[in-house]
């Protein structure tokens, strides 16, 4: 009834249509509301918001003057960098990070060999690619590009030597007589039979000649190929010994840290499994080392192996200056990696275990396939953190006399051919610059990770 | 603790060394059996050893490493250099990790004999020094009365500063920075009237100034620093060979043999020179090298004289007046006995 009335009433003031939707009002919608919202929402809110105001007032466009406008970006020695000479206020000196670069990227590798080091840079980067881009295609290559042919070949090209070169040639016949073997195999599969079964063999039969055996094959022909482009340019120009004393600067910034991530990961892994082992050896030995190396500094580590080493190892024995830290570092930051990965590890629900098991699979199968997976995903942040605080630590090794890329700079401050005022504020920009990058870099790429590997887990 | 492992490890080689009585050198053969010279040098020092654009390392210091090199393989580039710190120089020598350190040591009492080291020679008379600006119109640290002096806190400076104006019974007021760079940082900014340090740094830091030329060094030295190459003990035929490669470039200046006449020198019929440069007489067998050594030092290194110029004097940015490390015929304390 009441309806009726209402549709057939002939008042003017009811309206029929819709009305036109209103943009939303300025306090809720817009940056006026955004700004009020984030920056002034309560009384200490608006004291932080000017506060860091302040801050950045007063800071901002001094640093902007010093680095980019007053700054001089070419130039040969410090009379370019010098107000006096200048006949201006002279900010940072990127003359000076110029001139220098090529000293900051290879310390005192012989200029007439450091295309080897560029090599290993060009290798270390397409690996680097290979393996953290998702999409990238023939991850199962990328790994032993990764973890076999480059560390073998960055060994080989740096140091060189003549055992280099033999020991290049080595691989090289093997991988050549490999490769003949696989061609024979491909030819006449029945003289593997009683390696792969007769099923498998019948499968492999089946194929067309140049598609059997094809997985090891592409192996075999990609090692056939690096090694022989190594050994191609290391019998060319040659590979003379280049001393480990000479190398410096990012290369061994970046050695350092590779070597730590690529070795801590897997070692922390191992210790902190046996950290939980119910076997005693196993496990006693683990807590020892994972306790003693967390309860030692970092550059005790270091000047135990440089400085006090040395003098009970004869001369002869004592193993190389730069290889010291190194083992020195892997091992240092595999402790807390164990540590790290047990977090993960404690984090794992009985049942899954127990799934496991009750699926038949054994230790080394359940911790495989079902354990650590999900285990190393929760605690990705943390093997993140553990990875940036190495690649910062890295820098500790300047106190036993390596010249990393942070030394590099350091000594580059004392030259008489570039010392003026600003000097080194330039060089320690740089060297902000350099390792904000990489640690950023990282840490982003860890973002991303997580959230690929969460993305089953959003509800 | 390092000393007592220091000590005995060099009593065992004395010990080796003494029952051997032969005149070859352990630590000369173990140099020629890795064929490369391990010298520990600094960390960076300019005029005393720096690495260049291209990363090769030059220095006073450094051309003696490469004079040593030169004598024993014809080749100064046979060298490598292991940076070592303040702290753990003396280690390395001790535990053999480097053959020879020439990192602007200072040569004491104490480390000459407890630490069981031995001292090469001086290669560079240092001494502490002082910086004014030169608006100040002074020319000599006795005018200083009343001054304000910028130095580095605990360091042998201060107390050296303590010493000198005590006993000349000026006032003065100290004003003490943790670091180096703060130090020169406040006498920039007029905190004080002067600055100190050892005089060869004093020359460094000026550089860094905005206006190096409105400030002067001035000319007393007020403490012995005496800096040179050194060896451990128990080895006397290295300390012969290290010793000798710095007087040969000593003495090299003094006759007047250069990098560049060097090739010339070994037609010459004067009998000191014919003996510098190996055609008369066997002096470079004694000490296990070639009869030429001292002709090999000066041909790839340069004498004395050229190697300071080059690396802290006029030829250099530093231009550090010759001064004490003059020769000894010139006014000045280098001084090596002669070769025959």
């Amino acid at each position: 009834m009441t309806d009726a009335t209402t549709e057939m009433a002939p008042y003017a003031f009811v309206r029929k249509e819709t009305l036109e939707q209103q943009p939303a009002p300025l306090s809720v919608a817009g940056p006026l509301a955004w700004v009020r919202q984030h920056l002034l929402s309560s009384p200490l809110n608006i004291a932080l918001t000017l506060l860091c105001l302040y801050l950045v007032v007063d800071s901002v466009p001094g640093l902007i003057r010093f680095y980019f406008l007053d700054a001089v970006w070419t130039g040969t020695s410090r009379d370019a960098c010098l107000a006096d000479k200048v006949g201006r206020p002279v900010g940072a000196c990127w003359a000076y990070i110029a001139d220098r670069f090529q000293y900051f990227i290879y310390g005192s590798y012989p200029i007439n060999q450091r295309w080897r080091v560029n090599i290993v840079f060009v290798m270390f980067a397409l690996g680097i690619v290979w393996l953290l881009w998702t999409s990238a295609p023939k991850k199962k290559l990328g790994i032993f590009f990764f973890f076999v042919l480059l560390p073998i070949s960055a060994y080989v090209l740096l140091l060189g030597g003549p055992g280099a070169e033999r020991f290049l040639s080595i691989c090289l016949t093997l991988a050549l007589a490999l490769a003949a073997l696989y061609l024979i195999l491909s030819f006449v599969p029945q003289l593997v039979r009683f390696y792969i079964g007769e099923a498998a063999l019948g499968v492999v039969e089946q194929l067309p000649i140049w598609k059997r055996f094809f997985g090891p094959k592409q192996l075999v022909l990609f090692a056939l190929v690096v090694l022989g482009f190594l050994s191609l340019l290391a019998s060319n120009p040659g590979l003379p010994r280049v001393d480990t004393g000479l190398w410096g600067g990012m290369t061994v910034t970046f050695l350092i840290a590779a070597v730590g991530i690529v070795f801590s990961l897997p070692l922390g892994v191992v210790l902190a499994l046996g950290r939980r082992s119910r076997l005693p050896i196993i496990q006693l030995l683990s807590v020892i080392f994972i306790e003693f190396v967390r309860g030692v500094p970092l550059i005790t580590v270091l000047f135990m192996a440089n400085t006090m080493l040395p003098l009970f190892v004869p001369q002869e024995y004592s193993p190389d200056r730069l290889l010291r830290p190194l083992v020195g570092v892997a091992l240092f930051a595999a402790a807390y990696m164990a540590e790290v990965v047990r977090g993960g590890l404690q984090a794992m629900p009985k049942g899954q275990y127990e799934g496991a098991m009750s699926l038949g699979l054994g230790y080394w199968s359940m911790m495989r396939l079902i354990i650590l997976p999900q285990a190393l995903r929760i605690v990705i942040p943390g093997i993140v953190n553990t990875f940036i605080g190495l690649f910062k630590d890295t820098t500790l090794v300047t106190i036993v006399g390596i010249f990393d890329f942070l030394r590099t700079i350091e000594a580059t401050l004392v030259d008489p051919t570039w010392a003026t005022p600003t000097t080194r504020s330039t060089g320690y920009a740089f060297a902000a610059i350099f390792y904000f990058l990489c640690c950023w870099g990282m840490s982003r790429y860890s973002i991303a990770v997580e959230k690929r590997l969460a993305a089953g887990q959003k509800r | 603790m390092k000393q007592v492992i220091g000590a005995a490890l060099v009593a065992v080689t004395a010990a080796i060394c003494a029952g051997g009585a032969s005149a070859q050198s352990p630590t000369l053969a173990q140099v020629k059996s890795r064929s490369i010279l391990h010298c520990g040098s600094g960390t960076g020092l300019a005029g005393f050893g720096i690495p260049d654009q291209q990363g090769n390392w030059s220095g006073m210091d450094v051309d003696v490493c490469r004079a040593v090199a030169s004598a024993i393989f014809n080749d100064p580039t046979k060298v490598k250099f292991i940076p070592l710190s303040a702290k753990d120089r003396f280690t390395s020598l001790q535990s053999g990790e480097v053959d020879l350190l020439s990192r602007t040591t200072t040569w004491t009492i104490s480390r000459d004999t407890a630490l069981g080291l031995n001292f090469a020679g001086i290669n560079y008379y240092d001494g502490q020094g002082f910086m004014v600006r030169k608006k100040l119109g002074i020319d000599s640290v006795l005018k200083l009365a009343g001054a304000s002096i910028c130095t580095q806190q605990g360091t042998t400076t201060e107390l050296n500063l303590a010493d000198y104006f005590r006993s000349n019974k000026i006032k003065y007021e100290v004003v003490a920075f943790a670091s180096n760079q703060e130090t020169v940082k406040a006498y920039e900014a007029g905190r004080c009237d002067a600055f100190t340090t050892d005089a060869s740094g004093l020359y460094a830091e000026r550089l860094t100034l905005s206006n190096p030329e409105d400030h002067m060094v001035l000319p007393e030295i007020i403490s012995k620093e005496p800096l040179g190459p050194v060896v451990r003990h128990g080895d006397d035929v290295w300390l012969d060979i290290v010793k000798w490669s710095l007087f040969a470039m000593i003495n090299a200046e003094e006759l007047g043999i250069t990098k560049a006449n060097a090739d010339q020198m070994l037609k010459s019929d004067n009998p000191e020179i014919k003996r510098f440069v190996g055609t008369e007489g066997k002096f470079g067998e004694p000490m296990g090298l070639t009869n030429d050594w001292a002709y090999r030092i000066v041909k790839h290194v340069g004498n004395y004289g050229e190697s300071f110029e080059r690396n802290v004097g006029a030829g250099s940015l530093l231009k550090i007046a010759r001064g004490q490390n003059a020769l000894w015929s010139k006014g000045g304390l280098q001084y090596a006995p002669p070769i025959r």
